[in-house]
């Protein structure tokens, strides 16, 4: 990265200055811990007038999923930003917005979900949203939510997705800590994210459309088959995106998920957002001990790149994929991924799946030393672990 | 061990022993509370528990209800059977409440943004059905919680983290809205009226159906410092200035406006009677 700046900037700042530079027409949202200073700090921006984009602050999670399916269907560019209980709530809409294919990009700032009510951070949220038909960016730091925020929204727009993006960013412990980060120039960002030229606006008024109307079992299958078209469409779009935006800062995106010293590694962890920088300490202080281990991040949760994935895991000796949630009387989310991307092999690597961090406990380097530590054991019997829970 | 310390010892369980009135209705363990100093939930919470001592109601009888935000807390500190639901679902949950246990006292207390914005559906409804319970609202005018963000009762261009310049939303005047949806007693109060408070909540426990007690009171940290309205005791203050009591009065007439100067009318605004949903039910149930 050469052309931008420098800065100290939590990951509020970083989510609301990359809105600011993409510059929706409409923003519509309701406060919820960790997310609520985005949307203060975009309103200080529309309010000092330094994006011209339209913020309400509605009467609740489930509205403003609402006003902005009315405004990305009127044709408007259209964000949004939420956590846990909020997206919860926003759920039943958040379907209608992938069916709908609207183009809305969401910043989720992943909490626990209730009960008990808690404010941490886990991926429960999100992980609840993993069937609607949005398309899942998990960061590991402000930087890549920065990045993703911009990139999301090209992706989303892109003629054969339409599909809304959410981005999320642990809470907490990427909202509200100060990083180094650069931002682009903002009219860098405004050349790449260009003009939204919406397909069907309601309000093109020349070429009248009805949206959203019943849909019996005549039709409704293969509607929902063109929503699997467009999201088969995604990690060929995003890698296209990718390709744009670096050459636009100068990074080095090329895939859909991040590898880090994966090419001889024996051991494996896979992680989504924050704690993959944790386990990237841990990979390092091992390798200096002569140990082959690696770490896999997926960036793109959904659609999930089982294939490519597959490819870097098959000839490793063990993985542990480390889930943030529960998907209570099954395994974890993404272990689940690992594992059907796995399954039909017959030399594969011994899978393990640990639950970690759950309602914002904290996981040390050394508890994922002791993960690493674990693939080591040709015998370890395949069950969930639950890391630093009291049993 | 000294006789001295021995005497002091012995004076010791006499000078602790003495039990504050609020003590038996709340949960002495979760104490100290969260809330701010000059905040004005602490002495909303002591009046509602002082409302319960003056009307005997025997703590088993009691379900105090609360949704999310600083007002939502209190559910936590009650030593009753006490239930802290979801953002906005107070009412919903308290109404299931009343449904299963009819003889149970069932208090929701809340917050503005909690009851106004994202529960505010319920609490109309709830008002229209005349279900049985008290709903207590402490309006500081904003979504303390989450960090100061207007909210359904912001005045008009007073400044919130959202509304850096002030907020062009047209505010909910609450004594109009629960009597316009139903509500069979509504009041209102400031923190600064602490007798007046309990009484109103005497009386609206006291009632069958639907009743209503707002109570204006600072936030100095989400909204007072803000909007220049100094500590908690300042805003007290400017509310013994600014209040008028005016019982009967049009709740049409009782908006609130950001101007500091403005008056800001008080006290019970409906009295009334009408048969309860359980009541409805009941009887039509009976007739069919
Ligand atoms: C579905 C959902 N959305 C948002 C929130 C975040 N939230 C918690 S408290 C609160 C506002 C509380 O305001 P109010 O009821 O006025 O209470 P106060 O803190 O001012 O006493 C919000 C928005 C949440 N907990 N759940
Ligand atoms: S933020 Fe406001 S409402 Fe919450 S405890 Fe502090 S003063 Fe009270
Ligand atoms: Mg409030």
């Amino acid at each position: 990265m050469s052309n931008g700046n420098k800065e100290v900037l939590t990951g509020h700042q970083v989510v609301a200055n990359a809105m600011r530079q993409v510059e929706p027409d409409v923003v519509a949202a309701y406060p919820i811990t960790p997310q609520s200073e985005i949307v203060e700090y975009f309103s200080q921006y529309v309010a000092d007038g330094k994006v011209d984009s339209e913020v309400i602050t509605v009467e609740s999670e489930h509205s403003a999923m609402s006003a902005c399916v009315g405004s990305a269907a009127a044709g408007a560019r259209t964000m949004t930003a939420t956590a846990s209980q909020g997206l919860a709530l926003m759920m039943e809409i958040v379907y209608i917005a992938a069916s709908m294919r609207t183009p809305i990009v969401m910043a989720v700032a992943n909490r626990a979900l209730s009960g008990p009510i808690n404010i941490h951070c886990d991926h429960s949220d999100s992980m609840a949203a993993r069937d609607s038909g949005v398309i899942q960016l998990y960061g590991e730091d402000a930087q890549e939510a920065y990045e993703f925020t911009l990139m999301a929204q090209r992706l989303a727009e892109s003629e054969d997705v339409l599909l809304p993006v959410m981005v999320t960013l642990d809470g907490f412990t990427l909202t509200h800590t100060a990083q180094v980060a650069e931002l682009l120039p903002d009219r860098a960002v405004s050349d790449f994210v260009g003009e939204y030229d919406a397909r069907y606006p309601l309000l093109d008024v020349e070429n009248p459309t009805t949206q959203g109307p019943f849909d019996m079992p005549d039709y409704y299958f293969e509607h929902k088959l063109q929503q699997v078209d467009a999201m088969d469409n995604v990690p060929d779009r995003f890698l296209q995106v990718q390709e744009e935006f670096n050459d636009l800062s100068g990074g080095s995106y090329d895939g859909l998920f991040e590898t880090y010293k994966m090419d001889d590694a024996d051991y494996a962890v896979i992680i989504l957002g924050s704690t993959a920088g944790t386990a990237k300490v841990v990979v390092d202080e091992l390798r200096e001990e002569g140990k082959k281990v690696g770490l896999l991040k997926p960036w793109l949760f959904r659609p999930f790149p089982a294939e490519e994935i597959k490819d870097v895991l098959l000839d490793k000796e063990a993985v542990a994929v480390l889930d943030r949630s529960l998907s209570f009387g099954s395994s974890g989310p993404l272990y689940l991924e690992v594992s059907s991307a796995l399954s039909g092999e017959d030399t594969k690597p011994r899978l393990y799946n640990y639950t970690y961090g759950l309602g914002g406990r904290d996981i040390k380097e050394d508890q994922i030393a002791e993960v690493f530590e674990d693939l080591e054991n040709p015998d370890l019997e395949d069950k969930m672990r639950y890391i630093g829970a009291r049993q | 061990m000294t006789t001295e310390l021995k005497q002091k010892e012995e004076v010791k369980p006499e000078l602790t022993s003495a039990e504050h009135p609020a003590t038996k209705y709340l949960r002495e363990e979760r104490l100290p509370h969260i809330w701010c100093s000059g905040c004005g939930l602490g002495s909303a919470v002591t009046s509602l528990t002082n409302a319960y001592e003056k009307l005997e109601i025997p703590i088993d009888d009691i379900g105090v209800v609360s949704g999310i935000g600083c007002t939502g807390r209190a559910a936590g500190y009650f030593e009753t059977d006490s239930y802290h639901t979801t953002h906005g679902r107070a009412i919903p949950f308290a109404t299931g409440l009343k449904l299963s246990n009819p003889e149970m006292n069932v208090t929701v207390f809340s917050g503005d943004g909690d009851l106004f914005a994202i529960g505010g559906n319920h609490f109309i409804h709830a008002a229209r059905r005349n279900v049985d319970m008290t709903v207590i609202c402490v309006n500081n005018y904003n979504f303390g919680m989450t960090g100061g963000q207007f909210g359904p009762t912001t005045p008009q261009g007073a400044t919130a983290t959202t509304s850096p310049y002030g907020n062009y939303e047209d505010p909910f005047n609450l004594p109009d809205l629960a009597a316009s949806a139903g509500a069979i007693y509504v009041a209102r109060w400031t923190s600064v009226h602490a007798r007046r408070i309990q009484q109103a909540m005497e009386e609206a426990l006291s009632k069958r159906g639907f009743s209503f007690v707002e109570i204006l009171s600072p936030c100095p940290t989400g909204y007072g410092r803000k909007n220049d309205l100094g500590e908690g005791i300042d805003e007290l203050k400017s509310y013994q200035d600014r209040t008028v009591i005016k019982h009967g009065s049009d709740p049409g007439d009782a908006e609130i406006e950001r101007d500091p100067e403005a008056e800001i009318v008080v006290g019970k605004f409906v009295e009334d009677d009408r048969p309860t949903y359980c009541d409805v039910a009941d009887d039509y149930l009976q007739g069919q």
